[in-house]
């Protein structure tokens, strides 16, 4: 079995392209098997200490690592803002030295701030793997989208048409996909109101369209974004009515897409603004599917940086 | 007892006026006599320039020093020694200090404390009260105190008709100028670096050229409709620049300086996520840097200023958002502007001294005090020798200021600085600060 010579994953940059990302979804293939098992549990990472170190709220992607580690046997931790010194005003720097001086072999972060993961990574001697930071990277959800949509429209995806709609401008969901997605071979186009485009897209594998109805012909995945109200606030755009008009996958909208196209979504959903409740649950999504794959993906994460080299059992 | 008597001996002496082989005698203070092989008189100090450059004192109008309110990132002592050391013989302190400079008394205390510094220190004065951009500061009190320049650095006079108000009133206090820290905060909001290809690719929310430009357009047209002086502060983009010549070639009233790494370093390098490369305006463009470089040359920009902004290291040692905006330059200017500027023949040596010596001592009015030269006899003997060839790697451990957020932590540099003189008596004296 290939392995990623990894110390840290905090981009999708970090995985050594298709072939670096192809053998992170095969070693996924063998945990999903363990998964499967009686007992879903191997002894892959006794011994090691992997901490979650979460600096915004999150519940499926802390809760996802926490079991992928225990399912490898790993001893965890989890330190949660609010309830730490973090409260008392401690500084990210002295968080990590002290959580390390506990002795510990992997750090997963989830930060507000773009490059908050690189900075731990920098001032530790441990593993840091990237749970979300700011607007930049998420690139276990890429990940887990990709093996996802590769057990349905696999083994490839060359030519694989997507098109990720919402707020690309705040998502770091989109900066990984976008990176992962075309380097598998997919072609992607970002969707959604100018207002929520990044600011320049020099060099990004992507199209652009401000038009869904446009996008959506002989699309073969919808990846939609979530919508955050706050965005109103920041005249990004009119109303949430207004935009789950114009860029809401409403059921009318999904009613005249290819039967094979699939749907996706990273959670957590605003049913009726980005997505009709009907069509989130039909059985073109995979948002279920999703989350019940992010574990296998991060337990490939945690065994490609943490584990010994030998075989999965 | 005599006045004290020293001779620079055996350098290139370069000014306003040209350039020639020459030594630099100088007697209490002042040169008296600049003309190839003086000899030393009986018991006076003789200083080394062989090889060297001497060159009127560098001047730096925009620097942080941090006192009073943030002592622990620097102070006016360990700031002016860092100044000196990087040739500097006078500096220009914002006015963004805690509490602010828009007070005499506060401003009185400040000068106090520079009054025994390795360099001379002036300070700048806030344009608004408590740098809230709503009602002017008793600009005429601080005036007769001795302050010439006018800005409320950091943040940018936002209301138009403040600004305009603000450009009438200093009409009546002359060599008063008013500088504006160009970025308009309703674009910038939130934001923490160059908005464009690396923001986008970063998630880092971005601060647009824009805003610099269209504030830079509003002043230039109050400049005009008032007659009043305006200073560009660390101008960034192609954009400014541009919008600066057109108005220099109509008349107005109009100065503009730019950093050291404004017109070195690109906004590429905040890929590192490491804050030392933050700074407010952000690091631009290669095509802005390309931009800086023609406008030094053609002397649309007048200055290099630094923007000497020491943080202490904790406060750096942080996320990229979180981390406060500013680098040090004080000791790394001449160095960066001869190995960026001058060897690869952007400017002349005349021209890079121009720019960190006489164009800004005319600029903040301290050319009053003999700064910027020329050195001739009977001017002030404030003086920057320092070898051009000589090589030096930066190591931002080890330098004079308090703090360690240098970006050219590591960089080799050409130029270094053998003795800065103020008033005839050395600060620093074969690269060591004497005060």
């Amino acid at each position: 079995m290939p392995e990623p010579a990894l110390k840290h994953l905090l981009s999708v940059d970090d995985l050594g392209g298709r072939a670096g990302i192809e053998a992170m979804l095969d070693l996924t293939d063998s945990f999903v098997e363990v998964l499967a098992r009686d007992i879903p549990k191997v002894p892959a990472l006794r011994g090691k200490t992997v901490v979650s170190l979460f600096y915004e709220e999150s519940t499926r992607t802390r809760l996802s690592f926490e079991t992928a580690a225990k399912r490898l046997s790993a001893d965890t931790m989890t330190f949660s803002v609010s309830t730490s010194s973090v409260k008392k005003g401690e500084s990210l720097l002295d968080t990590v030295h002290t959580i390390e001086a506990m002795g510990i072999d992997g750090i997963v972060v989830r930060h507000p701030c773009a490059g908050a993961p690189h900075r731990v990574a920098s001032w530790s001697q441990a593993s840091v793997v990237n749970a979300g930071d700011g607007r930049h990277e998420h690139p276990t959800q890429a990940l887990l989208d990709a093996f996802t949509l590769r057990r349905h429209r696999g083994p490839s995806l060359d030519g694989c048409r997507i098109a990720i709609v919402g707020d690309v401008k705040h998502s770091r969901v989109a900066r990984s996909n976008v990176k992962l997605f075309d380097a598998l071979g997919c072609e992607v186009t970002f969707v959604g109101p100018p207002t929520l485009m990044p600011e320049r897209l020099d060099g990004w594998p992507a199209t652009v369209s401000y038009d869904l109805d446009d996008a959506l012909v002989d699309i073969d995945v919808v990846y939609l974004l979530r919508i955050q109200r706050e965005r109103i606030g920041q005249a990004l755009f009119p109303s949430v009515r207004e935009y789950a008009a114009r860029y809401g996958l409403t059921s009318e909208r999904a009613s005249r897409l290819k039967p094979d196209t699939l749907v996706m979504h990273p959670g957590p959903l605003n049913r009726g603004v980005e997505i009709a409740a009907d069509v989130a649950d039909s059985t073109r999504s995979l948002i279920t599917e999703q989350v019940a794959n992010g574990v296998a993906v991060r337990m490939a994460v945690l065994w490609s940086l943490l584990g010994s080299g030998g075989p999965v059992i | 007892m005599a006045d004290p008597q020293v001779l620079v001996r055996g350098g290139r002496v370069i000014d306003a006026t040209g350039e020639r082989v020459a030594d630099v005698r100088i007697v209490g203070g002042v040169v008296t006599e600049v003309a190839p092989s003086l000899a030393p008189e009986a018991g006076s100090l003789v200083l080394d320039a062989e090889g060297c450059v001497v060159a009127p004192g560098l001047v730096d109008i925009q620097v942080h020093f941090r006192e009073p309110g943030r002592e622990d990132a620097e102070t006016i002592e360990t700031g002016a020694r860092a100044a000196a050391k990087g040739g500097f013989t006078a500096v220009v302190c914002m006015p963004n200090t805690d509490p602010p400079l828009d007070d005499a008394a506060v401003v009185q205390a400040v000068l106090e404390r520079g009054r025994y510094a390795a360099c001379d220190v002036r300070v700048a004065g806030c344009i608004t009260k408590g740098r809230r951009g709503e009602e002017l500061a008793p600009l005429g009190e601080l005036y007769d105190r001795g302050v010439r320049v006018f800005t409320d650095d950091g943040d940018c006079v936002a209301d138009a008709l403040v600004m305009r108000r603000a450009f009438e009133y200093a009409l009546a206090l002359p060599g008063a100028v008013l500088s504006q820290h160009a970025e308009d905060p309703s674009l910038v909001a939130g934001g923490h670096m160059n908005e464009g290809e690396w923001s986008a690719r970063l998630g880092i929310p971005g601060r647009p050229a824009e805003a610099e430009i269209s504030i830079v357009a509003r002043d230039l047209t109050l400049a005009r409709v008032t007659g009043g002086r305006y200073h560009v502060l660390h101008l960034s983009t192609a954009g400014a620049a541009a919008l600066v010549r057109a108005a220099k070639a109509e008349g107005v009233r109009v100065t503009a300086e730019c950093t050291p790494q404004h017109v070195v370093l690109t906004d590429a390098l905040c890929a590192s996520f490491d804050p030392v490369f933050k700074m407010n305006p952000p690091l631009r463009t290669a095509a802005d840097v390309d931009a800086l470089k023609a406008a030094l040359a053609d002397g649309t920009i007048d200055a290099i200023a630094t923007d000497h902004a020491p943080h202490a290291p904790e406060t750096k040692e942080v996320p990229f958002e979180e981390a406060p905006p500013g680098m040090l330059g004080v000791e790394t200017a001449l160095g960066v502007a001869i190995t960026q500027l001058v060897e690869p023949g952007v400017l002349s040596m005349q021209q890079a001294l121009a720019a960190l010596s006489w164009k800004p001592a005319r600029i903040a009015g301290l050319d009053a005090a003999g700064h910027g030269g020329p050195i001739e006899p009977g001017h002030a003997a404030h003086l920057c020798v320092f070898d051009p060839n000589e090589r030096w790697v930066v190591d931002a451990s080890r330098l004079a200021s308090k703090s360690r957020n240098s970006p050219f932590d590591g960089w080799k540099l050409a130029g270094r600085v053998r003795h800065t003189l103020l008033r005839g008596v050395p600060m620093v004296r074969d690269g060591e600060a004497q005060r």
